[in-house]
This record gives structure tokens, sequence and C-alpha cells, in this order.
């Protein structure tokens, strides 16, 4: 091939696209034609109201998703995220009812989250454990610690004003303008700047990464920080959707985001991936569990599915990496 | 006395390439037959072929008293060929005893293992190894590499083994445990075991061998009685005589002084080195594997800083303690390992050259995709990449290609000092020389290159001075005008029997 016509391709068309996203393309298409079927057999599954409930009560999970794709192409997990979103969400609350601004209840468990995803991101970078060790460790923690704090008790009396996932701006729920512009905000910032371009180097070869000069163990740090960050953002869609906070959060919360980022493309072995494929995942989770109601299956099933995605989406990757392999023995 | 084993005319080929060409080789008992080859001229393939894990292409085997084409793992174990390998194979969870008899533990005549039996036997094997102290009951996990190593040997005892392949059996232990080894071979040999024992250690083989054979490049250069090389012919013997003219050097233009180290230390890898680096002069660094050659520029690049010694850059003392300081200072480092230091293999053509380079290209916070593209377009054309493009996933590239990237990544740091750890290890012939004539354009642009090499022809061909390593230390420096394979062959070899022994 001549370079003309590579200079070309790098830019832009439709190959280099469907090569480079061709995971969110596949997630695109099927939530597509999951709206189409589903709506045919059922009118109104498609209602404005419907797929409003649908994508805004669960927009946390695409926000918190959103981190965790980060930590996962940098070639970390986190398993402790859904016990922190329980944390930051019961802090959350109780600055509500005792008094303190809203904002500051919203914004604070931000900078907490930050705060304790940092030391996580310390023992990972500096003491050289191994970050499922140290996450596992932290999800124990945090959640015998909720329970001891709060005796299992609901907070109550939260104010009006704190319940930002009820509010609408220009019509949409707040938490899918949260989830749109978080997405393409993160989306953009890996792909085009210089931290985010060290994340998947950092996931792809930390050797060579660290040959190449890019401090990776800052980085490390970094990224688990502003994971913690994006699990405070989630927490704060999270929380505010009822009146009462539960000392609980929904089971296999964290499964559930690992998840979205994994069936979303990005690599589970690091290095690669987008953010936007993990949005959508999440927003296809939600949906098909809504359209079991609507096509009268159990959702018990809807496990089921998800395990059935995890299962194929990884062995599509591997297929794809052998592909890229075999390439490689030319 | 007729031999346990003996080859002849065997040759073998993989995907394609030749690793053993027409090779005789033979083991009498009672004797130990070194191996010695420089990597990859084929001495794993060797005893892997007699081991029976490897069938040779042509060729016969003569084992005992029957020939064979190929031996199968069974005729090995029927003809009392056993193979201690460099890395050992034995359950860490296990006993002593249980890994000494796996596989063909004792029986009892209800069929149930014959415990009393296996530790018995095992405690006797062990003693004849010199080994009172070892318990049989022990976790082998628990157990240092030495006293795993002498549990192999106990273990291909115990199935009566007639001949003993070792596969650089010293590589891991240090010097005590080397002499205590040692003794051990002796003791084997006197009882009539015939020894294959492969390593890179010279003394230690001019302390136990009685023969050695030399194989380079696949082919056999020869078999001797110990008594008749020395050090220096066995080098000479390893990496060849003939220097082939296929380097074309242009006339150095060699200015000032730009790196000067001193007393460079590193743990016991790195042992007070001295020398200089001048503005376009290729200094090239010979040694045998394990000298400490690449050691020295890990520490160089600030990827193991330095214990001691100083290091100064235009007569100025600096400290590099990471590889982000040291290409702050123009330092680029071209590994022997591409994959593993130098390329990261999922990400294009065009993310691997930025990456060491990204502020260049950085308008604000955020990448110029164009200038990338352009960048590393300039790179693909100047060095010669053959890829579809800048787009192009590294990994789908040619070994001698993604060579080409790593170092057009450094290139675009424009470096002053280039590091290049075996820089043509593993490509094919015509990259080599594309990419030794684009080290001599790069010295000739005054760029100062320390080349690694394990090529005696490219370390003779590529350097305008010769610096030669042995045991961590520097042995020598030595002009182009004096260097030659006997002068560098001699040099590797080191110091000698006294460095080892002591």
């Amino acid at each position: 091939m001549t370079e003309s016509t590579e200079f070309r391709a790098h830019r832009s068309g439709p190959a280099r696209c469907v090569s480079a996203y061709g995971q969110e393309i596949v997630i695109a298409c099927a939530l597509v034609a999951l709206f189409v079927v589903v709506s045919a057999i059922n009118p109104r599954f498609l209602g404005a109201n419907n797929v409003n409930t649908i994508v805004s009560g669960n927009a946390y999970i695409a926000v918190a998703a959103i981190g965790m794709s980060m930590i996962i192409i940098t070639g970390h997990i986190d398993v402790s995220v859904g016990a922190l979103i329980g944390v930051l969400a019961t802090i959350s609350g109780t600055l509500a009812v005792s008094g303190y601004p809203v904002w500051v209840a919203w914004t604070l468990p931000i900078l907490i989250g930050a705060a304790i995803n940092g030391v996580v991101g310390a023992l990972v970078a500096y003491g050289r454990l191994p970050s499922i060790v140290v996450t596992l460790g932290m999800l124990s923690i945090l959640r015998g610690g909720l329970v001891f704090v709060t005796g299992g008790a609901w907070i109550n009396n939260l104010p009006p004003s704190f319940q930002l996932a009820q509010a609408r701006l220009l019509g949409v729920p707040v938490p899918i303008w949260f989830m749109l512009v978080l997405t393409i905000a993160a989306f953009l910032w890996m792909r085009n700047t210089a931290f985010g371009r060290s994340l998947y180097a950092i996931g792809g070869n930390a050797e060579a990464a660290r040959a190449a000069g890019i401090p990776v163990e800052r980085r490390i740090v970094q990224v688990f920080m502003i994971h913690g960050a994006f699990a405070g953002i989630a927490t704060m869609l999270f929380a505010t959707q009822l009146k009462i906070i539960q000392s609980t959060v929904p089971p296999n919360l964290e499964l559930t985001i690992i998840t979205a980022s994994v069936i979303g493309g990005v690599s589970i072995l690091g290095g690669t991936g987008t953010v936007i494929g993990s949005t959508l995942a999440a927003v296809l989770f939600a949906a098909i569990g809504s359209a079991m109601i609507f096509v009268n299956v159990s959702a018990y099933w809807l496990r089921a599915v998800i395990g059935l995605l995890i299962l194929v989406t990884v062995l599509v990757d591997m297929a794809r990496r052998n592909r890229e392999f075999r390439g490689s023995q030319r | 006395m007729s031999a346990l084993v003996a080859l002849s005319g065997v040759s073998k080929s993989f995907a394609g390439v030749r690793v053993l060409k027409d090779v005789d080789f033979d083991v009498r008992p009672g004797e130990v037959h070194a191996l010695l080859g420089e990597n990859g001229a084929g001495k794993s393939t060797l005893i892997k072929i007699i081991a029976g894990v490897h069938a040779p292409d042509s060729g016969t085997i003569r084992v005992g008293d029957e020939v064979l084409k190929a031996v199968t793992p069974r005729d090995a174990a029927r003809g009392g060929i056993a193979t201690v390998y460099q890395e050992l194979l034995l359950f860490p969870e296990l006993t002593v005893a249980e890994n000494v008899f796996l596989g063909h533990a004792p029986r009892t005549g209800l069929g149930t293992l014959d415990w009393q039996a296996m530790r018995r036997t095992a405690r006797q094997l062990l003693d004849e190894l010199d080994s009172p102290d070892l318990d049989v009951d022990a976790k082998v996990g628990t157990l240092s590499v030495a006293n795993r190593q002498r549990i192999e040997i106990a273990k291909a005892l115990s199935q009566n083994a007639t001949m003993l392949i070792m596969d650089e059996p010293t590589a891991a232990l240090a010097d005590a445990d080397v002499r205590r080894l040692m003794a051990v071979v002796k003791r084997l040999r006197n009882r009539g075991v015939g020894i294959v024992y492969v390593s890179h250690k010279l003394p230690e083989i001019f302390e136990i061998a009685d023969r050695v054979t030399v194989l380079r490049d696949g082919a056999l250069i020869g078999t001797r009685p110990i008594a008749e090389v020395s050090e220096a012919s066995l080098v000479a013997m390893m990496v060849g005589r003939e220097i082939d003219h296929l380097f074309p050097k242009p006339e150095p233009k060699i200015g000032e002084t730009i790196l000067k180290v001193e007393g460079l230390t590193y743990g016991s890898r790195v042992r007070g080195v001295s020398f200089e680096l001048r503005r376009g002069e290729i200094l090239g660094l010979a040694g045998l594997v394990g000298a400490g050659r690449t050691e020295l520029a890990l520490t160089l690049f600030g990827i193991t800083p330095a214990t001691a010694g100083t290091i100064e850059i235009d007569g100025r003392p600096v400290a590099i303690a990471s590889p982000r300081q040291a290409r702050s200072l123009g330092i680029a480092y071209v590994p022997e390992d591409r994959g593993l230091q130098g390329l990261v293999k999922p990400m294009t053509v065009a993310e691997n050259t930025s990456m060491a380079a990204l502020g260049k290209i950085t308008r604000g916070i955020f990448i110029d995709f164009r200038a990338e593209a352009k960048r590393a377009l300039l790179s693909i054309k100047q060095l010669g990449i053959r890829t579809r493009g800048p787009a192009q996933v590294v990994g789908q590239l040619s070994g001698g290609n993604q060579q080409k990237v790593v170092l057009g990544k450094w290139l675009e740091i424009a470096p002053r000092i280039l590091i290049m750890d075996e820089p043509t290890r593993g490509i094919d012939v015509g990259a080599k020389a594309e990419i030794h004539a684009l080290m001599g354009r790069l010295a000739q642009e005054g760029l100062a290159i320390l080349m690694i090499s394990s090529e005696l022809p490219e370390v003779l061909g590529m350097s305008d001075r010769v610096l030669v390593m042995h045991g961590g230390r520097l042995v020598t420096t030595l002009d182009r005008s004096e260097a030659n394979p006997e002068t560098v062959g001699a040099a590797m070899a080191g110091a000698s029997h006294s460095d080892v022994a002591a």
C-alpha cells in the first residue's frame, strides 16, 4: 500500500473507524436492534418516559464505568468501587440531613472518593501490590466499615433540594446530561492528551512506557484518584434518586460496572478500549433489563444474559488478539 | 570404551531456519563433555534432541546399541539419559522424597506407595550426592536453588541414569554452591556416568571437562580434549574468525568527549567501570553472556540506578535515577529485548514513534494528530521501515522493522548519546545491513553511540574503539587498529581461573 492512501486512512475513513472502534459499533448496533425488536412487540417500550427512566436510572453506572475503564486500560482493576459508592452515598446523605448546603453534600464525596482511591493507587504503584488484592481488601474495609458506622440504618428526611437525579435540564433528566458530557469529555481526554496516551502505553507495556520516560507510578496513582472522583460523581447521581439512602448498594454493583467496561470493548488485559463503549454497554444492560419486563420474560434472566455477553465479548477480544499476533509472525 | 550416545550428521530446522547443521557429537561413560557456544548456536536444540524433546530432520542417533532416527522420551529413559534443565521442573508443594520419585515411586505389595522405601532411598541418593543436610520430608518450595538442583540430580540417579545432561547448571548459583556442584559432578564421573555440561563459564569448563565441543550458528566447529585448548582459542572458536565485510563504515568524525563514566557500579553486576564516549564515535562493548554489558547499559539509562561511581555529561556531573532523567539528558536506549522494553505492541507505529517525545507534538494539552502522523511518516521514510503506514499496529511488523520503530522512537528526542543493546539480534541479513548503515550515518552526524553486541564481526566491523567486559568489570579498551578476533577474544575470556575459583 502506498503512503498516501494510508495517510488518508489514518485521519478518518470508515475502514479505520471500524478497526479502531469495532466493539463500540457492535454495542451501538445491538442497542438499536434491541429497541427495534422490543418496541415491535410492545410499542410502549419506546415511549419517551420509559427511555428516560431506563437511561437516567442507570446513568450512575455508566459514569462509574468511565473511571473503571481508565483503570482497566492502564492494566489494573478495582473491585471495591461498589462498596465505595455505598460509603460515599451515606456520607453524602449524612451531610445533607445535617444541614450542610446541598452542593457540599454533592461534591465532598467526589473529593473523598479521590482521596480513598489515591491510597489504593499508592499501594498499587509504590507498594507493588496487585490491584485486585488491594481493592479486595478495600472492598471488605469499606463494606464492613459502613455497616459498623450506620448499623444498617437508612437515612430519611433528605431535603427535597438534594434530589439532583430527579431534576431536569431542557426536559432531559440531569443524570443523562452528566453521562453524556462526562463520556465525551473523558473520551477526548483519553484520546487526545499525552496523559490519556500514557495510560494506554502503561496498560500495553508498562516496562516500555517507563523506558520511554513516562512516570508510571505517578500515573497509576493519578488514574486511581480520577477513578475515585468518577465514583464520587456516580454517587451524586445514585444517592439523589430516592428520598432515602440505604446503607447498601445494589448487589454486585462493582461487577456490573466492570462488566460495562469489558463489554464496551476495554480489554481486560489493558492497553485498548474507549469510554464510549463502556457507556453504551451500561445503557445496553439497562435496556435489556427493561426490555425483559416489557416482553414478559423473568428479570431473573438478566444476570444470565449479561454473563453470556461477557463470555462472548472476552472470546471475541481473545480472537482479535490472536489474529494480531499471527499477523506479527509474517 | 564405546560411547553411551553418539549423534552423527544431525540437522534440525525450525520454521525454515537451520539451527543445527550436520553435527556429530558423542558422550562416553565417565567423562564430562562440555558443550559451548554463544546464544543461538544450537546447544539447547542439540541437548533436546538427545533428551528426546525434538526429533532431528536428518542424521542418526545411537543410544547404547540401538541406532535411531529420533529419540523418544521413552528411548531416553531406557537408555538411562536424564536432563537437569536450567529451569528446574520440580513441584514446590511436594516433599523432597516425593519429587525424587514422582512418576516411579516404589510400591508395596498392595499397590500403594511405599513411603518407607521412598524416604530411605531418597536419603541414600542424597547422601551419595554429599548432601546429608537435606531433609527428605522438607517441601521443595522452601529450599534454595542449589538444593533443588541436587534434588533434580537425585531424581535422575533414582532412574538409574548413566548419562546426565546439565544445562547451565551454575547460572543461578553462588560461588560456594558452584564448588559443591563441581564436587558432585566429579563424583558422578568417577562412578562412570557420562555428563554433558553446557555452560558459558570457561573457568568451570577447564576445571571439570574432559572434552569440549564448540557450536557456532548451528555448525560443529570442533571437539577437542581439554588439554589441547586455551580460553582464548575456545573464544575464537565460539565467535568465529572471519569478519565479513558487510560493514559500510564511513570515515568517523570524532569530536570532544560527551560522556565520562568513572567507577560506575551496580551491586555485583557492574563493578567500577570507567570509560569515555566521544561525539561521532561508535564504541563497541564486547563480552560473553553475563559479563555485565546489558547491566551497564541499564545503569547508564537509569533503569537500575548506579550504586556508586560518577557520570559526567559535557564535563558536568549528573545523577541518573530514572529513564526519565536519562531522556532529559539526551540519552536514548534501544533495548536488547524489543518486546519487553522497546515497544507497546497493541499501539500503532505513529503512537510508538512519538511515545518518548510527545511534548514536541502537543499543542496546549492536546496531541496534534496531524503532526504526529507527519513525524511518523518521516521516520518511516528515513529509516526505511516497511509498514502499511503510521496507523499500522506495531505488533504486526517483522522483527527488523520493529527494531527500526524503536530506533525511530528514540531519534525523535534528538538524542546525543545512543545506547544500542544487540541492535541486530534476531533480524534478517538485509535489515541488519540497513541498521548498520544507519548507525554509521548517525555517528557521522555527531551522535555518540555505545553498541553492545555478542557478534564479534559486528563489534569489529562497526566500532571505532572496543571495550571488553568480563565478570562485571571492564577488562580492556582496544583501538580499532588493535581490535581483532584474537585480542578481543582473549579479553572476553577474562582474567581467568582465579576469578571463579575465588
